[in-house]
């Protein structure tokens, strides 16, 4: 049952060939198989997720209503408040904190009487591209356990692949829920800035941060997405306004007519070959389902990378403040009548790791006097000339499409020592953070030089993610016939669990 | 090349109240030039006229009515609290012995 769709299992559950528990119960006897291994998650909830399961199956046996994935289990990044278990965002200044409130994403969860399995692993405060700045050490790569899943959502991703969970949630800052989903094989979207609530969720840079789905399928990605989308009053940025009818999109899936654009700048110099043959292949299988294919010219998003890496680190010096060691997390130093200020800058060594040490710095020098104009005020200017971009090009096709990443999944340690080296994977994925737009990534087969997934990105205009769901149905499909089942059903078993 | 000097990485460190040791000062400085010469990239251009965007959408105040809504109880707000006296938040000095 573990290796079915959310789809299929939602349809098992409602006709009671299994119950919540039964499915709750094997999806925590996989993580016990597997997660020694893979290590996706951070903290494992089974009480709580089996006394979830067993309200859901009372409700259902008492004929009550449920939402299409009542019982269905999740695997939740460690980016979210869920009251009373630990929620660390990755980082030891948070260890053993349990927060007094559910953030809306969970609220939404449980409403919709999701079971939630446990805490997934990260970079710490989602600051990285390989989940290996997490304080807790790495996760792996469920399809190579040498190499990383990506992040910062690894863990989630990771979860989601090794048939440890059939859906998760990450967060999405610079690419981190596409990122991973390409480097695990399976499918994550990062919705509309504003369409998910950011109550609950920990800020790393406010104006970028976004929560959403990973799923095996685009549909179940789907179905997922309409659960946790929606206004929220505790989110000054939440947009107020109906959620797109992604399901529906998700099912229809035709691109006959639709027209795609073809990014330039994103492509050709510095993506793997493997990773651009499978990219052309699924856009001339997208033409043949009758899709048109345009090029469009995006110039600005050449300095995309340079803005993000200017306007994350400055939000970043600001909303990390508030970690200082007063009212929450971790406090050290505190002892012989030192002072505050001493007690703050012991704690924020000792709980924070060198990535975010790293940024905070380089957000505190971009935003000082003499440099605010030179580096963050000029990022903001690149800021407006990718939207100025972005508008041109949905003027010309319907989506937008590229590669997810220019590489498939690096060894653990790679790049770790190299900062620069780590920032340039997000070259592909940071513009639609920097326009508030939406993304997916979905599988597009493995490269042959390493064998390993291959993501191909979709973008659409703000509030239009049905139109990612509409154009990567119709590629899912069309790759799942050709390949006889979707790209993770080819996944290697792990060791512990047969696939 | 752009460069940043250990004590420069010190001084930031200090504004951002982050303790640091030599080892960790010495390590940054010798990382930055890379990064500030990939991020001063948003000076190769001419962007004269070009308006700032600090955010996605454009942002308006929202208020709610003036009504008391259900929040945290003091035992809840405090429930994180590295250390706590009297129903309050106690925190290391902050004031000097004059």
């Amino acid at each position: 049952m573990i290796f079915k769709t959310a789809a299929e299992m939602a349809t098992s559950l409602a006709n009671k060939e299994v119950s919540s528990v039964e499915l709750t119960q094997s999806h925590l006897d996989r993580i016990t198989a597997v997660d020694g291994d893979v290590k996706a998650f951070l903290h494992v909830d089974k009480e709580g997720a089996l006394a979830q399961a067993a309200a859901v199956d009372a409700n259902r046996a008492a004929g009550k209503s449920l939402s299409p994935l009542a019982g269905i289990p999740l695997a939740l990044k460690d980016v979210l408040a869920q009251k009373g278990v630990p929620t660390t965002a990755g980082s030891k200044i948070l260890q053993g904190w349990k927060p007094p409130y559910d953030s809306t994403v969970v609220s939404k969860l449980k409403d919709a009487g999701v079971v939630i399995l446990g805490k997934t692993n990260m970079d710490e405060f989602a600051m990285g591209s390989s989940t290996e700045n997490s304080g807790y050490g790495p996760t792996f790569n469920p399809w190579d356990l040498t190499r990383t899943p990506g992040g910062s959502s690894g863990g989630s991703a990771a979860a989601v692949s090794a048939f440890e969970a059939p859906l998760a949630i990450g967060s999405d800052t610079g690419g981190s829920i596409r990122q991973p989903a390409a480097l695990t094989g399976i499918v994550g979207v990062r919705p509309t800035y504003g369409a998910v609530s950011r109550f609950g969720l920990i800020a790393y840079s406010s104006s970028l941060d976004q929560a959403g789905p990973f799923g095996r399928t685009v549909l179940d990605t789907a179905m997922l997405h309409e659960i946790i989308a929606g206004h929220d009053v505790k989110d000054a940025t939440s947009i107020n306004a109906s959620v797109p009818s992604v399901v529906a999109a998700a099912k229809s899936g035709d691109v006959k007519g639709m027209k795609i654009g073809v990014i330039k700048q994103l492509q050709g110099e510095g993506y793997q070959k493997g990773v651009q043959t499978r990219f052309t292949e699924s856009l001339d299988l997208l033409a043949s389902l009758g899709a048109e294919i345009v090029e469009v010219d995006c110039p600005s998003f050449e300095f995309a990378l340079a803005a993000y890496y200017l306007i994350a680190p400055s939000e970043c010096s600001s909303n990390l403040a508030r970690f200082d060691a007063m009212r929450y997390g971790l406090r050290t130093g505190d002892e012989g009548g030192a002072s505050a200020e001493a007690v703050m800058a012991a704690t924020r060594d000792a709980g924070f790791g060198r990535e975010v040490k790293r940024r905070i710095i380089l957000g505190t020098y971009a935003l000082s006097s003499g440099y605010y104009d030179a580096y963050y005020g000029s990022a903001q200017k690149i800021r407006t000339l990718i939207i100025e971009d972005y508008k041109k090009a949905f003027a010309a096709a319907d989506v937008l499409v590229s590669p997810t990443a220019p590489t498939t999944a690096y060894k653990i340690g790679e790049k770790v020592d190299d900062p620069m080296a780590m920032y340039l994977g997000d070259v592909a994925t940071i513009p639609v953070n920097l326009a508030g737009i939406c993304g997916m990534s979905l599988p597009a087969g493995l490269a042959d030089e390493d064998n390993l997934p291959v993501g191909f990105q979709i973008m659409a205009p703000a509030m239009q993610d049905q139109r990612l769901y509409q154009a990567g149905a119709a590629l899912e499909a069309a790759l799942s016939s050709k390949w006889g089942g979707t790209l993770i059903t080819k996944a290697p078993a792990l060791k512990g669990g047969a696939n | 090349m752009s460069t940043l000097s250990r004590d420069e990485v010190a001084k930031l460190a200090g504004l951002a109240r982050i303790e640091m040791t030599e080892e960790e000062l010495v390590e940054l400085s010798s990382q930055f030039g890379t990064i500030l010469d990939a991020v001063a990239r948003v000076q190769e251009l001419n962007l004269d006229g070009v308006k700032a965007t600090s955010h996605p959408q454009p942002l308006e105040n929202i208020a709610r009515p003036d009504v008391v809504l259900p929040s945290l109880s003091p035992a809840d707000a405090l429930s994180g609290a590295p250390a706590q006296e009297e129903q309050r938040f106690r925190v290391p000095q902050i004031l000097g012995e004059e």
